[in-house]
């Protein structure tokens, strides 16, 4: 009998194509994404040494990062630069016979969200992306992982990546959330008690009834943020819930060939007494709605509390407090629930799925942003965009004072024109509250679709559960 | 790619934990298609005010500090996006080395294809060169890659672990993709195998 492995393992295993004595892997990568950022130096790369991708039906391409998300982007991007990256990857996509979406076809988006909706993201899969949020795809039991530009250019030439083994970390979510407490709650929580370095060299695999219980677009929640605990990759274990939600996309097997992977991928679990080499366990009732208060994911509190003192860390987060503190304008004993907002922002890889502008528009249903703040929905693809418009969303958000707007990354990152002033606050649904993400001087508060619109119906970070009638 | 192989030379200090991507370089470098030229962007939001005039407090903006070629820098460096603009920012500053007790996978992982050697030590070491650092141009330190060792200005030497392999290719200024396509036969034969196994791949 072979030794208990993880769902780590066994898709390492299933991907390993060249294994040298001091460890050093060539693992083969199934699926590669791309996007205009990343790539324009991997493909001039390719160019000047004369190479070709290998397998360009397993290499999809779409602008998301930089592309603007006002109407008219189509005929006319304003911004030369990001127009010349976009037209790069425009390019770079129909030469090298490579699936593209652009921003006219309304299945653009968010690389990270059109994966999974067209199929492409496949339970057992290696999937590969020049963008950190790759973990996201984790959540259908793939190992996926964001790589630079040289590996960009690498998986190209050789449809491989070199690599070395990681450590296996387990993190389990016992028991049932409470109400209003999301999928956003449990990965913040989890990165506030493990820390932005807790899983560095380590692939997390989620498990726990309370990961069992989220949806598809929840546990996408849950492993995109697996990078900002340190870990490059987060998995959950396919169940039906994975096979209901791929089933008749696009790109998903179909008949025999449906028959055949599904046999495949319920075998994808981590076997009875495998090894860990950490485990994180965490009470799925002790989970609050949190936001984060400083300038690093790690920086996250429940609602309930007050901005900490730089004093009460140890070790050089003292210095790490104190910074974030001043940068972030904040006063340490104030409560959360008094600080004052300017902006919300709805949407990202992490937040852009149709479950959560769902969310967010049952808090904004009959309410309006407060008067001076300023929000902005902006879904994570066409499709999404357009499920909403049929649900009856976006009109919810349209008339409590939300900019409806085109599918990309947007303010997460605000490479495109959508910012944040300097000093403006924002309560937002993305992932990183770094200095200067989302706009120089801007500050970032991270928090769930529901707690960023009860932000921007109070003017203030709100405890969502107060302000839906909720008894804490 | 670039060799690295010994390196003596001015190490900055920076002494801040989870130093992420984008204070490294912020998003608006991210925008060319090539890789040079974005040394001016390095630590944009910290080196430059409002205006762009420098700030002369930024340790990279200190005359001692210029022609810095180590950075000795707090935990969890390069924590944060995947951008590979990072190591090409610090690489054409001409910064050839950070020293720090941890780094970000991805942002390691990048260093080594730019020829520049991410080295990891422990808190105590790192402290001790964090100090040599601050002496400015009076505390060269030296950086041997092939005997793995860390030297602080006064003679007190730390030696590093790091993978056998990356230490080759950065030793040797070796191509990743050359290399993996001398197993191209392996890769055809995983092809051929797993296109019965997952034909649905």
């Amino acid at each position: 009998m072979t030794a208990p492995k993880t769902l780590y393992d066994k898709i390492w295993n299933a991907h390993l194509v060249d294994e040298q004595p001091d460890g050093t892997s060539l693992i083969y990568i199934d699926r590669h994404l791309v996007h205009e950022v990343t790539s324009p130096q991997a493909f001039e790369g390719l160019r000047m040494s004369g190479r070709r991708p290998r397998a360009p039906e397993k290499t999809i391409a779409v602008p998301d990062h930089n592309v603007p998300t006002t109407e008219g982007r189509d005929e006319h991007i304003e911004n030369e630069e990001s127009r010349i990256q976009v037209e790069a990857l425009d390019r770079n996509a129909r030469e090298f016979g490579i699936h593209y979406y652009p921003v006219s076809d309304v299945r653009q988006g968010i690389v990270h969200i059109i994966g999974p909706e067209q199929g492409w993201t496949l339970p057992g899969m290696t999937i590969v992306c020049g963008d950190s949020h790759t973990a996201t795809h984790g959540a259908f039991g793939a190992l996926a992982h964001g790589i630079g530009t040289s590996e960009v250019e690498h998986v190209l030439a050789t449809q491989t990546l070199i690599q070395r083994k990681g450590k296996n970390m387990k993190v389990e979510i016992t028991g049932k959330l409470p109400p209003w407490v999301t999928a956003k709650d449990i990965t913040l929580s989890v990165i506030g008690a493990t820390g932005t370095a807790g899983g560095t060299g380590h692939v997390i695999e989620y498990c726990g009834e309370a990961i069992r219980e989220l949806s598809m677009e929840g546990r996408m929640t849950v492993c995109n943020m697996a990078i900002e605990g340190g870990a490059r990759a987060g998995l959950i274990a396919p169940d039906e819930k994975t096979f209901e939600y791929v089933k008749g996309r696009p790109h998903a097997p179909k008949g025999a060939a449906w028959e055949a992977a599904l046999a495949y991928w319920q075998t994808l679990k981590s076997d009875e007494g495998a090894h860990w080499d950490k485990v994180v366990t965490l009470r799925a009732e002790d989970i609050e709605p949190v936001v984060t208060w400083g300038t690093s994911p790690e920086d996250v509190l429940p609602i309930t509390g007050e901005v900490p003192a730089p004093e009460s860390f140890s070790g050089g987060k003292v210095g790490a407090a104190k910074r974030s503190l001043e940068y972030m304008g904040l006063q340490p004993g104030t409560k959360l629930t008094e600080i004052p907002i300017d902006a919300v922002f709805i949407g990202s890889c992490t937040n852009g799925r149709i479950e959560d502008l769902r969310a967010a528009a049952a808090v904004l249903k009959g309410r309006k942003l407060a008067p001076g703040v300023r929000g902005m929905v902006v879904p994570g693809s066409g499709l999404v965009r357009a499920q909403a418009e049929e649900e009856g969303l976006a009109q919810i958000f349209i008339d409590a004072g939300f900019e409806w707007r085109l599918a990309g990354c947007s303010m997460c990152l605000a490479m495109n024109p959508d910012q944040l002033a300097p000093g403006e606050r924002c309560a937002a649904t993305s992932n990183r509250n770094f200095e200067g993400r989302q706009g120089r001087g801007g500050r970032t508060h991270l928090m769930s679709p529901a707690m960023a619109a009860a932000a921007g119906v109070t003017g203030q970070l709100t405890d969502v559960r107060e302000l839906m009638g909720e008894t804490v | 790619m670039e060799k690295f192989t010994t390196l003596t030379g001015i190490a900055a200090p920076l002494p801040l934990v989870n130093i992420d991507t984008d204070m490294i370089i912020p998003k608006q470098y991210l925008k060319t298609i090539q890789r040079t030229g974005l040394g001016k962007g390095l630590f944009d939001e910290m080196r430059y005010d409002d205006k762009g005039n420098e700030i002369a407090d930024f340790v990279l903006n200190q005359p001692a500090y210029r022609q810095a070629e180590i950075l000795v820098a707090g935990d969890n460096f390069g924590c944060g996006s995947s951008r590979e603009h990072a190591p090409w920012a610090l690489m054409d500053f001409g910064i050839r080395c950070v020293i720090s007790t941890s780094f970000a996978d991805i942002f390691y992982n990048n260093c080594f294809k730019n020829g520049i050697l991410p080295v990891v030590l422990p808190q105590d070491a790192v402290d001790y060169l964090m100090e040599d650092a601050r002496r400015g141009a009076n505390a060269r330190i030296a950086v041997d890659l092939e005997a793995q060792t860390v030297t602080a200005s006064d003679g007190t030497a730390f030696h590093f672990e790091i993978d056998a392999f990356k230490k080759h290719c950065l030793l040797n200024g070796l191509d990743d993709i050359a290399l993996t396509l001398e197993k191209v036969s392996a890769i055809d034969t995983f092809e051929t195998r797993t296109k019965t196994l997952y034909p649905w791949v």
